[in-house]
Protein backbone atom coordinates (compact mmCIF):
# COMPACT_ATOMS: atom_id res chain seq x y z
CA UNK A 1 0.00 0.00 0.00
CA UNK A 2 1.05 3.54 -0.79
CA UNK A 3 0.02 5.63 2.43
CA UNK A 4 0.34 9.56 2.03
CA UNK A 5 0.39 11.12 4.73
CA UNK A 6 -0.08 14.59 5.32
CA UNK A 7 -2.00 17.42 3.64
CA UNK A 8 -2.38 20.26 1.13
CA UNK A 9 -3.16 24.04 2.17
CA UNK A 10 -2.53 26.85 0.84
CA UNK A 11 1.13 26.73 0.44
CA UNK A 12 1.43 24.02 -1.10
CA UNK A 13 1.49 19.83 -0.53
CA UNK A 14 3.01 17.89 2.39
CA UNK A 15 2.89 14.49 2.05
CA UNK A 16 5.12 11.60 3.18
CA UNK A 17 4.69 8.64 1.58
CA UNK A 18 5.37 5.32 2.95
CA UNK A 19 5.39 2.39 0.62
CA UNK A 20 4.17 0.01 3.27
CA UNK A 21 4.80 -3.31 1.03
CA UNK A 22 8.35 -2.99 1.63
CA UNK A 23 8.50 -1.43 4.87
CA UNK A 24 9.32 -4.24 7.71
CA UNK A 25 9.18 -1.81 10.50
CA UNK A 26 12.61 -1.98 11.55
CA UNK A 27 12.12 1.43 13.18
CA UNK A 28 15.89 2.96 11.52
CA UNK A 29 13.92 6.09 10.43
CA UNK A 30 12.70 6.72 14.00
CA UNK A 31 15.85 6.86 15.29
CA UNK A 32 17.16 8.74 12.41
CA UNK A 33 14.10 11.53 12.90
CA UNK A 34 15.05 14.41 15.03
CA UNK A 35 11.96 15.61 15.17
CA UNK A 36 9.97 11.86 15.93
CA UNK A 37 7.85 12.26 13.04
CA UNK A 38 8.01 8.11 12.50
CA UNK A 39 6.40 5.68 14.95
CA UNK A 40 6.51 2.03 14.86
CA UNK A 41 3.16 0.29 15.10
CA UNK A 42 2.10 -3.61 15.48
CA UNK A 43 -0.66 -3.36 12.89
CA UNK A 44 -1.28 -1.43 10.27
CA UNK A 45 -3.92 0.74 10.96
CA UNK A 46 -5.57 0.73 7.24
CA UNK A 47 -5.43 -2.10 6.45
CA UNK A 48 -6.62 -4.45 9.36
CA UNK A 49 -5.70 -8.30 8.75
CA UNK A 50 -2.13 -7.36 8.20
CA UNK A 51 -0.42 -7.81 11.48
CA UNK A 52 2.92 -7.12 11.28
CA UNK A 53 5.04 -4.10 12.58
CA UNK A 54 4.81 -0.79 10.08
CA UNK A 55 5.98 2.45 9.93
CA UNK A 56 3.33 5.63 10.46
CA UNK A 57 3.42 9.29 10.71
CA UNK A 58 2.74 10.31 14.24
CA UNK A 59 -1.07 11.43 14.26
CA UNK A 60 -0.26 14.67 15.61
CA UNK A 61 2.30 15.20 13.73
CA UNK A 62 0.54 14.60 10.27
CA UNK A 63 -0.84 18.42 9.73
CA UNK A 64 2.68 19.86 10.80
CA UNK A 65 4.61 18.71 8.63
CA UNK A 66 6.13 21.41 6.68
CA UNK A 67 7.21 22.51 10.18
CA UNK A 68 8.72 19.18 11.66
CA UNK A 69 10.57 18.31 8.66
CA UNK A 70 11.87 22.33 8.06
CA UNK A 71 14.59 21.45 9.82
CA UNK A 72 15.80 18.81 7.52
CA UNK A 73 15.33 20.89 4.92
CA UNK A 74 17.38 24.12 4.54
CA UNK A 75 16.43 25.69 1.42
CA UNK A 76 19.76 25.51 -0.26
CA UNK A 77 22.19 23.17 -0.16
CA UNK A 78 19.81 20.43 1.49
CA UNK A 79 21.79 17.63 2.75
CA UNK A 80 20.07 13.86 2.37
CA UNK A 81 17.00 13.61 4.53
CA UNK A 82 18.09 11.68 7.32
CA UNK A 83 14.93 9.30 7.25
CA UNK A 84 15.17 8.09 3.91
CA UNK A 85 19.16 7.56 4.33
CA UNK A 86 18.35 5.28 7.10
CA UNK A 87 15.99 2.91 5.49
CA UNK A 88 17.76 0.01 4.12
CA UNK A 89 14.17 -0.92 2.04
CA UNK A 90 13.85 3.04 0.59
CA UNK A 91 10.32 2.92 1.58
CA UNK A 92 9.98 6.57 2.54
CA UNK A 93 9.93 9.94 0.19
CA UNK A 94 8.71 13.35 0.82
CA UNK A 95 6.18 15.33 -2.11
CA UNK A 96 7.99 18.46 -1.23
CA UNK B 1 -42.27 43.71 13.90
CA UNK B 2 -40.28 42.51 11.01
CA UNK B 3 -40.48 38.62 11.15
CA UNK B 4 -36.83 36.89 11.65
CA UNK B 5 -35.70 34.48 9.10
CA UNK B 6 -34.50 31.30 10.78
CA UNK B 7 -34.17 28.82 7.90
CA UNK B 8 -31.00 26.83 7.86
CA UNK B 9 -30.31 26.78 4.17
CA UNK B 10 -27.33 24.49 5.19
CA UNK B 11 -29.73 22.41 6.65
CA UNK B 12 -29.97 18.48 5.00
CA UNK B 13 -32.20 15.94 6.50
CA UNK B 14 -31.56 12.84 8.60
CA UNK B 15 -32.65 9.60 7.84
CA UNK B 16 -33.44 6.06 8.59
CA UNK B 17 -33.89 2.87 6.57
CA UNK B 18 -34.63 -0.75 7.31
CA UNK B 19 -34.71 -3.51 4.61
CA UNK B 20 -38.29 -4.98 4.92
CA UNK B 21 -36.79 -8.53 3.38
CA UNK B 22 -34.64 -9.39 6.68
CA UNK B 23 -35.85 -10.86 9.41
CA UNK B 24 -33.25 -10.19 12.17
CA UNK B 25 -34.64 -13.19 14.30
CA UNK B 26 -33.28 -15.09 11.58
CA UNK B 27 -29.48 -13.97 11.34
CA UNK B 28 -26.59 -16.12 12.51
CA UNK B 29 -24.21 -12.88 13.02
CA UNK B 30 -25.75 -9.08 13.62
CA UNK B 31 -22.98 -6.79 12.94
CA UNK B 32 -22.79 -2.75 13.59
CA UNK B 33 -20.54 0.27 11.83
CA UNK B 34 -20.23 3.28 13.75
CA UNK B 35 -19.09 6.04 11.82
CA UNK B 36 -18.84 9.39 13.73
CA UNK B 37 -17.90 12.04 11.52
CA UNK B 38 -16.84 15.83 11.84
CA UNK B 39 -20.51 16.94 10.17
CA UNK B 40 -22.52 13.76 10.64
CA UNK B 41 -22.67 10.34 12.36
CA UNK B 42 -23.88 7.10 10.39
CA UNK B 43 -24.86 3.68 12.10
CA UNK B 44 -25.20 0.34 10.11
CA UNK B 45 -26.70 -3.11 10.91
CA UNK B 46 -25.74 -6.04 9.39
CA UNK B 47 -27.33 -9.22 9.69
CA UNK B 48 -25.00 -11.89 7.76
CA UNK B 49 -22.99 -9.72 5.79
CA UNK B 50 -26.46 -8.16 4.48
CA UNK B 51 -27.56 -4.31 5.04
CA UNK B 52 -30.45 -4.71 7.53
CA UNK B 53 -30.41 -0.95 8.72
CA UNK B 54 -29.21 2.56 9.12
CA UNK B 55 -29.17 5.83 10.25
CA UNK B 56 -27.68 8.94 9.04
CA UNK B 57 -27.41 11.99 10.98
CA UNK B 58 -26.05 15.64 12.32
CA UNK B 59 -22.85 15.06 14.50
CA UNK B 60 -23.75 16.96 17.71
CA UNK B 61 -20.88 18.56 19.89
CA UNK B 62 -20.57 15.32 21.75
CA UNK B 63 -19.19 12.35 19.95
CA UNK B 64 -20.09 9.58 22.42
CA UNK B 65 -23.65 10.74 22.43
CA UNK B 66 -23.87 11.27 18.55
CA UNK B 67 -22.52 7.56 18.35
CA UNK B 68 -25.09 6.49 20.93
CA UNK B 69 -28.21 8.45 18.83
CA UNK B 70 -27.09 7.15 15.21
CA UNK B 71 -26.81 3.67 17.18
CA UNK B 72 -30.46 4.69 18.44
CA UNK B 73 -31.97 5.79 15.38
CA UNK B 74 -30.87 3.18 13.32
CA UNK B 75 -32.05 0.30 15.60
CA UNK B 76 -35.58 2.26 15.75
CA UNK B 77 -38.68 0.22 14.45
CA UNK B 78 -36.65 -2.69 14.34
CA UNK B 79 -37.49 -4.23 17.80
CA UNK B 80 -33.90 -5.64 18.08
CA UNK B 81 -32.08 -5.32 21.63
CA UNK B 82 -28.80 -4.08 21.58
CA UNK B 83 -27.41 -7.20 23.29
CA UNK B 84 -28.07 -8.76 19.78
CA UNK B 85 -24.98 -7.05 18.24
CA UNK B 86 -22.57 -9.51 17.57
CA UNK B 87 -19.42 -6.85 17.09
CA UNK B 88 -19.50 -3.23 16.59
CA UNK B 89 -16.52 -0.92 15.22
CA UNK B 90 -16.20 2.84 15.27
CA UNK B 91 -14.58 4.53 12.54
CA UNK B 92 -14.48 8.34 11.39
CA UNK B 93 -13.02 11.14 13.34
CA UNK B 94 -14.67 10.32 16.03
CA UNK B 95 -13.87 6.58 15.77
CA UNK B 96 -12.50 6.77 19.49
CA UNK B 97 -15.26 7.62 21.42
CA UNK B 98 -17.86 5.70 20.23
CA UNK B 99 -18.81 3.78 23.67
CA UNK B 100 -20.35 0.57 22.49
CA UNK B 101 -17.62 -0.42 19.92
CA UNK B 102 -15.41 -3.18 20.62
CA UNK B 103 -12.47 -1.71 18.62
CA UNK B 104 -12.03 1.09 15.94
CA UNK B 105 -10.63 1.18 12.11
CA UNK B 106 -9.34 3.90 10.34
CA UNK B 107 -12.02 5.81 7.87
CA UNK B 108 -9.55 5.17 5.11
CA UNK B 109 -9.71 1.17 5.47
CA UNK B 110 -13.57 1.51 6.05
CA UNK B 111 -14.38 3.71 3.35
CA UNK B 112 -12.56 1.42 0.32
CA UNK B 113 -14.37 -1.83 1.73
CA UNK B 114 -17.91 0.43 2.38
CA UNK B 115 -16.95 1.61 -1.48
CA UNK B 116 -16.58 -1.57 -2.42
CA UNK B 117 -19.84 -2.77 -1.23
CA UNK B 118 -22.39 -0.33 -1.77
CA UNK B 119 -20.54 0.50 -6.10
CA UNK B 120 -20.01 -3.08 -6.44
CA UNK B 121 -16.08 -4.68 -6.61
CA UNK B 122 -15.17 -3.08 -9.84
CA UNK B 123 -14.86 0.06 -8.25
CA UNK B 124 -10.71 0.90 -8.23
CA UNK B 125 -10.82 5.02 -6.82
CA UNK B 126 -13.02 5.96 -4.25
CA UNK B 127 -13.19 9.96 -3.26
CA UNK B 128 -14.73 10.33 -0.09
CA UNK B 129 -15.71 14.35 0.34
CA UNK B 130 -17.00 14.34 3.54
CA UNK B 131 -17.56 17.24 6.20
CA UNK B 132 -14.40 18.72 7.05
CA UNK B 133 -12.00 16.54 4.85
CA UNK B 134 -11.42 14.88 1.24
CA UNK B 135 -9.88 11.60 1.00
CA UNK B 136 -8.82 9.51 -2.04
CA UNK B 137 -8.58 5.95 -2.02
CA UNK B 138 -7.47 3.73 -5.00
CA UNK B 139 -8.10 -0.22 -3.97
CA UNK B 140 -8.37 -3.53 -5.25
CA UNK B 141 -10.90 -5.97 -6.37
CA UNK B 142 -11.04 -6.92 -2.47
CA UNK B 143 -11.91 -3.35 -1.86
CA UNK B 144 -8.26 -3.16 0.28
CA UNK B 145 -6.53 0.03 0.07
CA UNK B 146 -3.39 0.22 -2.49
CA UNK B 147 -2.80 3.89 -2.16
CA UNK B 148 -4.84 6.61 -0.20
CA UNK B 149 -4.52 10.39 0.77
CA UNK B 150 -6.30 12.28 3.05
CA UNK B 151 -6.74 15.92 3.27
CA UNK B 152 -7.94 17.02 6.64
CA UNK B 153 -5.81 20.21 7.07
CA UNK B 154 -8.05 22.72 5.62
CA UNK B 155 -11.76 22.37 4.72
CA UNK B 156 -11.80 23.97 1.49
CA UNK B 157 -13.44 21.77 -0.82
CA UNK B 158 -15.22 19.74 1.56
CA UNK B 159 -18.65 19.60 2.67
CA UNK B 160 -18.70 21.92 5.50
CA UNK B 161 -17.78 24.45 3.14
CA UNK B 162 -20.54 23.64 0.76
CA UNK B 163 -23.04 24.32 3.72
CA UNK B 164 -21.34 27.68 4.62
CA UNK B 165 -21.49 29.01 0.99
CA UNK B 166 -25.50 27.34 0.71
CA UNK B 167 -26.28 29.37 3.78
CA UNK B 168 -24.49 32.50 2.53
CA UNK B 169 -25.98 32.57 -0.50
CA UNK B 170 -29.99 31.49 1.24
CA UNK B 171 -29.93 28.50 -1.11
CA UNK B 172 -31.21 25.36 0.35
CA UNK B 173 -27.92 22.79 0.66
CA UNK B 174 -30.13 20.32 -1.59
CA UNK B 175 -30.68 22.54 -4.45
CA UNK B 176 -27.10 24.15 -4.74
CA UNK B 177 -26.13 21.55 -7.25
CA UNK B 178 -29.07 21.96 -9.64
CA UNK B 179 -29.49 25.68 -9.72
CA UNK B 180 -25.60 25.70 -10.41
CA UNK B 181 -26.50 24.44 -14.01
CA UNK B 182 -29.06 27.00 -14.19
CA UNK B 183 -26.61 29.66 -15.90
CA UNK B 184 -26.79 31.10 -19.40
CA UNK B 185 -22.87 30.03 -19.54
CA UNK B 186 -20.35 28.42 -17.44
CA UNK B 187 -18.96 31.49 -15.42
CA UNK B 188 -15.02 31.68 -14.55
CA UNK B 189 -14.13 29.31 -10.74
CA UNK B 190 -13.92 31.46 -7.55
CA UNK B 191 -10.28 31.79 -6.98
CA UNK B 192 -10.32 30.47 -3.55
CA UNK B 193 -12.69 27.56 -2.22
CA UNK B 194 -11.20 28.72 1.67
CA UNK B 195 -14.24 28.61 3.91
CA UNK B 196 -12.60 31.52 6.03
CA UNK B 197 -13.14 34.19 2.86
CA UNK B 198 -16.33 32.36 1.36
CA UNK B 199 -18.19 35.16 2.10
CA UNK B 200 -15.59 37.49 0.84
CA UNK B 201 -15.49 35.65 -2.62
CA UNK B 202 -19.49 35.81 -2.67
CA UNK B 203 -19.87 39.10 -1.49
CA UNK B 204 -17.70 40.51 -4.38
CA UNK B 205 -19.15 38.93 -7.29
CA UNK B 206 -22.52 39.20 -6.06
CA UNK B 207 -21.49 43.32 -6.19
CA UNK B 208 -20.19 43.04 -9.38
CA UNK B 209 -23.87 41.93 -10.32
CA UNK B 210 -23.43 37.94 -10.53
CA UNK B 211 -26.57 35.91 -10.53
CA UNK B 212 -26.95 34.09 -7.27
CA UNK B 213 -26.86 30.77 -9.54
CA UNK B 214 -23.47 31.92 -11.71
CA UNK B 215 -21.79 32.22 -7.64
CA UNK B 216 -22.70 29.07 -7.18
CA UNK B 217 -21.48 27.52 -10.51
CA UNK B 218 -18.77 29.10 -9.58
CA UNK B 219 -17.76 27.82 -6.26
CA UNK B 220 -19.16 24.47 -7.78
CA UNK B 221 -16.32 24.26 -10.56
CA UNK B 222 -13.54 25.76 -7.97
CA UNK B 223 -14.58 23.02 -5.83
CA UNK B 224 -14.24 20.61 -8.24
CA UNK B 225 -10.86 21.72 -9.81
CA UNK B 226 -9.52 21.51 -6.07
CA UNK B 227 -10.47 17.75 -5.28
CA UNK B 228 -8.58 17.29 -8.79
CA UNK B 229 -5.80 18.24 -7.95
CA UNK B 230 -5.57 16.59 -4.98
CA UNK B 231 -6.47 13.04 -6.34
CA UNK B 232 -4.29 13.26 -9.39
CA UNK B 233 -1.81 12.70 -6.50
CA UNK B 234 -2.93 9.23 -6.04
CA UNK B 235 -3.83 8.57 -9.93
CA UNK B 236 -7.41 7.77 -10.58
CA UNK B 237 -8.14 4.53 -12.48
CA UNK B 238 -11.81 3.79 -13.83
CA UNK B 239 -13.99 2.81 -12.07
CA UNK B 240 -14.72 5.90 -10.24
CA UNK B 241 -16.80 5.67 -7.22
CA UNK B 242 -17.86 8.73 -4.95
CA UNK B 243 -18.75 8.22 -1.44
CA UNK B 244 -19.46 11.25 1.31
CA UNK B 245 -22.03 13.64 1.32
CA UNK B 246 -20.93 15.80 -1.47
CA UNK B 247 -21.85 12.84 -3.64
CA UNK B 248 -25.10 14.42 -3.95
CA UNK B 249 -24.17 17.55 -4.96
CA UNK B 250 -24.73 16.71 -8.90
CA UNK B 251 -23.01 20.44 -9.18
CA UNK B 252 -19.28 19.80 -7.88
CA UNK B 253 -19.30 15.68 -9.13
CA UNK B 254 -20.59 16.52 -12.83
CA UNK B 255 -17.77 18.94 -13.32
CA UNK B 256 -15.72 17.01 -11.47
CA UNK B 257 -16.11 13.45 -13.96
CA UNK B 258 -16.41 16.67 -17.19
CA UNK B 259 -12.85 17.34 -16.36
CA UNK B 260 -11.27 14.08 -15.50
CA UNK B 261 -13.21 12.14 -18.89
CA UNK B 262 -14.85 9.55 -16.69
CA UNK B 263 -18.36 8.80 -15.93
CA UNK B 264 -18.82 8.14 -12.12
CA UNK B 265 -20.62 4.50 -10.68
CA UNK B 266 -23.95 4.58 -10.07
CA UNK B 267 -25.36 3.76 -6.15
CA UNK B 268 -28.81 3.65 -5.03
CA UNK B 269 -27.39 3.42 -1.89
CA UNK B 270 -27.27 6.70 0.44
CA UNK B 271 -23.32 7.80 -0.06
CA UNK B 272 -22.86 8.60 3.30
CA UNK B 273 -23.20 5.58 4.75
CA UNK B 274 -19.68 4.10 3.00
CA UNK B 275 -17.75 4.65 5.97
CA UNK B 276 -20.02 2.44 8.24
CA UNK B 277 -21.14 -0.06 6.18
CA UNK B 278 -17.11 -0.97 5.86
CA UNK B 279 -16.71 -0.87 9.69
CA UNK B 280 -19.98 -2.96 9.94
CA UNK B 281 -18.27 -5.62 7.04
CA UNK B 282 -15.02 -5.82 9.08
CA UNK B 283 -16.82 -6.59 12.04
CA UNK B 284 -18.56 -9.42 10.20
CA UNK B 285 -15.37 -10.46 8.76
CA UNK B 286 -13.78 -10.48 12.05
CA UNK B 287 -16.89 -12.43 13.94
CA UNK B 288 -16.28 -15.15 11.03
CA UNK B 289 -12.48 -15.56 11.98
CA UNK B 290 -13.33 -16.28 15.47
CA UNK B 291 -11.95 -12.94 16.56
CA UNK B 292 -14.85 -11.39 17.67
CA UNK B 293 -16.51 -10.08 21.05
CA UNK B 294 -15.65 -12.51 24.30
CA UNK B 295 -19.11 -13.34 25.50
Amino acid sequence: MIANYGYRDGSGDYFITIDTDKCDGCGRCVQACPGDVFQVVDEDPNDPFREEPIVIIVSDKRKKLKYECGPCKPPTNRPPLPCVKACPQDVISHSW
Amino acid sequence: MAEENTQEYWRWTESHWKNPDIRWEDAKIVTVGIDVGSVSSQAVVMTDGQLYAYSNMRTGSDSPESARNALNFGLEGTNMPESRIDYCIGTGYGRVNVPMADRSITEIACHARGAHFIYGPEVRTVLDVGGQDCKAIRCDEKGKVVNFLMNDKCAAGTGRGMEVFADLLSVPIIDVGERSFQVKEEPESVSSTCVVYAKTEATGLLRKGWQVNEVLAAYCSAMAHRIITLIERIGIEKEFAITGGLAKNRGVIERLMKEIGLEPMHTDWDTQIAGAVGAALFSYALVQKGKGRKK
